[in-house]
C-alpha cells in the first residue's frame, strides 16, 4: 500500500535531491555535459566566495530576526487571546488571515506599502515628522533584509499564535489559581507558570519558524530577487539564481548540499538547547 | 491597568497592521492608479470595474486561473489518495519496515524544496515534463507526500487495533480495512490535510517558476510576477490580479475557518 508513495517520492524528490552529490563535483551549465572538477566547488564556496559569505550571513541574520520576533509576538498574542470570547475569536481569525494568501501576493502588497516616495508607510512617517525614518525599504543595502524579515513575521505570526494557543490551553488552571492565592503578579505568573509550562510549545514554534525562514524563497524572490547587490538574498534564492540566472548548476548543487547540512545542524542544535522532543 | 492598556494597544496595532493592507488592496482594485497612489486608504470615489475589465479582456488571467485550478485539484486529490494509503500501511505495520519508511519520508520534511530544484529540473527535462501541467502535478504530489504522510500516519496510529481485528476476523483484506474503517474515521484529518495541500499548491511559486516558461501554462502566482512587469508600477492593476488570485482562498477560509486553521497549523513546517 505504501508502494505508490515510495516510488513517486523516491524517483521525483529523493533521487533529484541526492543527485546534488554528483552534480556538486562538476562544472555544468545545465545543458551540455557536466565536467568533473573534484572538490573544487566546495573549496571555492568555503574559502573564496564573497557573495556566498554575504548571503550566508544574511540568512543567519534573517533567521535570527524572524525566529526571535515571531516567537515572542506569537506568544504575546496567544496570551492576550487565550480566553474564548467573541472578540478573541474574531481577532484570531483576523491574525491568521495572512497565512492563506500567497507569498507572491503578499510581496506585491508590501512592495506598495514600502514604496519609498508615495508608499503609505513613508507618507505616514513624513506626515508625523519622522522623515529620518522614511527609508528606501526595499532598495537600500542596509534595511532591505530587515524589511523582508518584518513582512515574514507579519505573514506567519498568526499561524504560530494558533500553535501557542493550543499549547497554553493545556496548562492546568489550578496552577494559575495557586499562583494567584500566593499573590503572584502577572509577570511572576508568566515567569513561574506560563513560560516553563509552554516550553515544549516554544520548541515547536521555534523549530517551525526556523524551517519557514529557510524556505522563504517565494517571498524574497518576489519582493527583491535578493537585491540590491545580494543584500537581501538568502541561501534558497542564491541557489536558484546561481543555477538559473548564472547557469552554474554544479556550483548551485554544492550550495544546496551546504544548506541541507546547515539546516540539519541547526535543527539538532535547537533540539539540544531546548531539550524537548517534537 | 498597565496590562490592560498594553493588551488593547497591542491587539489594536496588529489588527490595524493587517486590516490596512487588506483594505488598500480591495479598494485599490476599484480605483484608478492615480487615486490609489494619492489616497491609498480612502474609499474609491467612483467604484469602477475598469481594472477588472482590462484584466479579463487580456484573457490571460482566465487561462492562469484555469491552470491553477487544474493543477491544484489533481495534485490535492492524488496526494490525498496516495498519502492516505501509505500512511495506513505505515501505521498498521509496526515492524522495522514501517519505521524505515517513516524516517525516509520524514527526511523530506526538514529539507527545503529549493535544495532539490537542480535535480528536479534535470529529471523533468529528460522526461519531457517541463512546460506541462501534468509535470507540475507530478512534482506537487512527490513534494507534498512527506508532510501529508507525516500528519496522516500520526492520526492513523490513534485508531485502536481492536477495530481492525474484528473486521479481519470477518475476512476483510487490507484495502477493505482502509476503505471501510480507516477512511471514514479520518474524515476530519483528511479534510485538514486537503485544505493545507490546497492552499500551498494554489499559492506555490517555486515549481511553476522552475518548470513553466510557456505563457498559456502559467499558474496564478507565476503570472502575477509577469503582470508586475507588464503593468510596470500600475499597482491598481496588480492589486486587481491579486484579488482574482486570492478570492477563492478567502471565500473558503471564511466558510471553513476551523479546518483551515487546523490544516495549516499541522502543516506549518512546510511554510
Amino acid at each position: 500500500m505504501t508502494l505508490p508513495a515510495v516510488i513517486l517520492y523516491s524517483l521525483f524528490y529523493l533521487y533529484p535531491t541526492i543527485n546534488n552529490l554528483r552534480y556538486s563535483l562538476t562544472k555544468w551549465d545545465g545543458f551540455g555535459e557536466p565536467e568533473f572538477v573534484g572538490l573544487n566547488n566546495f573549496s571555492r564556496m568555503l574559502t573564496d566566495d564573497t557573495i556566498f559569505n554575504k548571503v550566508l550571513s544574511n540568512n543567519i541574520e534573517f533567521t535570527f530576526l524572524v525566529v526571535i520576533f515571531q516567537t515572542a509576538f506569537s506568544l504575546l498574542f496567544a496570551i492576550f487571546l487565550l480566553k474564548n470570547s467573541r472578540s478573541a475569536t474574531f481577532l484570531r481569525t483576523l491574525y491568521f488571515f495572512p497565512t492563506i494568501i500567497s507569498s507572491v501576493s503578499v510581496a506585491m502588497v508590501w512592495q506598495f506599502l514600502y514604496e519609498p516616495n508615495l508608499g503609505p508607510i513613508n507618507v505616514f512617517l513624513k506626515s508625523i515628522g519622522w522623515d529620518f525614518l522614511a527609508l528606501n525599504w526595499l532598495g537600500s543595502e542596509t534595511v532591505t533584509l530587515r524589511a523582508i524579515a518584518f513582512t515574514q513575521v507579519w505573514f506567519h505570526v498568526g499561524q504560530m499564535m494558533v500553535v501557542y494557543i493550543a499549547g497554553l490551553q493545556q496548562i492546568p488552571a489550578e496552577l494559575y489559581e495557586a499562583a494567584e492565592v500566593d499573590g503572584a503578579t502577572r509577570w511572576q505568573q508568566f515567569k513561574a507558570v506560563t513560560w516553563p509550562m509552554a516550553l515544549p510549545t516554544t520548541a515547536v514554534v521555534m523549530a517551525y519558524t526556523t524551517i519557514q525562514s529557510f524556505r522563504a524563497f517565494d517571498l524574497v524572490y518576489s519582493m527583491t530577487q535578493g537585491g540590491p547587490n545580494n543584500s537581501s538574498s538568502i541561501l534558497v534564492t542564491l541557489i536558484y539564481l546561481t543555477a538559473f540566472n548564472e547557469f552554474r548548476f554544479g556550483y548551485a548543487a554544492t550550495q544546496s548540499i551546504f544548506l541541507v547540512v546547515f539546516i540539519l545542524a541547526i535543527t539538532a542544535l535547537q533540539r539540544r538547547i531546548l531539550r524537548t522532543r517534537y | 491597568m498597565f496590562y490592560k492598556i498594553s493588551r488593547i494597544f497591542a491587539l489594536t496595532f496588529l489588527a490595524v497592521l493587517i486590516i490596512i493592507p487588506v483594505l488598500v488592496v480591495v479598494f485599490g482594485s476599484f480605483k484608478t492608479d492615480l487615486e490609489l497612489m494619492t489616497k491609498p486608504l480612502a474609499l474609491p470615489e467612483n467604484w469602477t470595474l475598469n481594472n477588472y475589465r482590462t484584466l479579463l479582456d487580456g484573457g490571460e488571467i482566465v487561462t492562469n486561473f484555469r491552470n491553477s485550478s487544474i493543477v491544484t485539484l489533481f495534485s490535492v486529490l492524488i496526494t490525498l489518495f496516495i498519502s492516505s494509503l501509505a500512511s495506513f500501511g505505515i501505521a498498521r505495520v509496526i515492524n522495522v519496515t514501517g519505521r524505515v519508511l517513516f524516517v525516509l519520508f520524514s527526511l523530506g520534511l526538514a529539507i527545503p524544496a529549493a535544495t532539490s530544484i537542480i535535480g528536479i529540473y534535470e529529471l523533468f527535462v529528460r522526461f519531457n515534463l517541463t512546460n506541462t501541467l501534468h509535470g507540475l502535478v507530478v512534482i506537487n504530489v512527490a513534494s507534498t507526500l512527506p508532510i501529508s504522510i507525516f500528519i496522516l500516519t500520526a492520526f492513523f496510529r490513534q485508531i485502536p487495533n481492536e477495530l481492525y481485528e474484528s473486521a479481519s476476523i470477518d475476512g476483510a483484506r487490507p484495502f477493505r480495512l482502509y476503505r471501510s474503517i480507516a477512511l471514514p474515521l479520518s474524515k476530519p484529518s483528511m479534510a485538514a490535510v486537503a485544505i493545507f495541500l490546497f492552499v500551498i499548491t494554489w499559492n506555490d511559486l517555486l515549481y511553476p517558476l522552475l518548470l513553466i516558461t510557456q505563457a498559456d501554462l502559467k499558474t496564478l502566482p507565476l503570472a502575477l510576477l509577469d503582470y508586475r512587469g507588464e503593468y510596470a508600477i500600475n499597482f491598481s492593476m496588480i492589486f486587481t490580479a491579486v484579488m482574482v488570485a486570492s478570492v477563492p482562498m478567502v471565500v473558503m477560509y471564511l466558510s471553513m475557518q476551523k479546518t483551515f486553521v487546523s490544516g495549516l497549523t499541522a502543516g506549518a513546517v512546510k511554510g
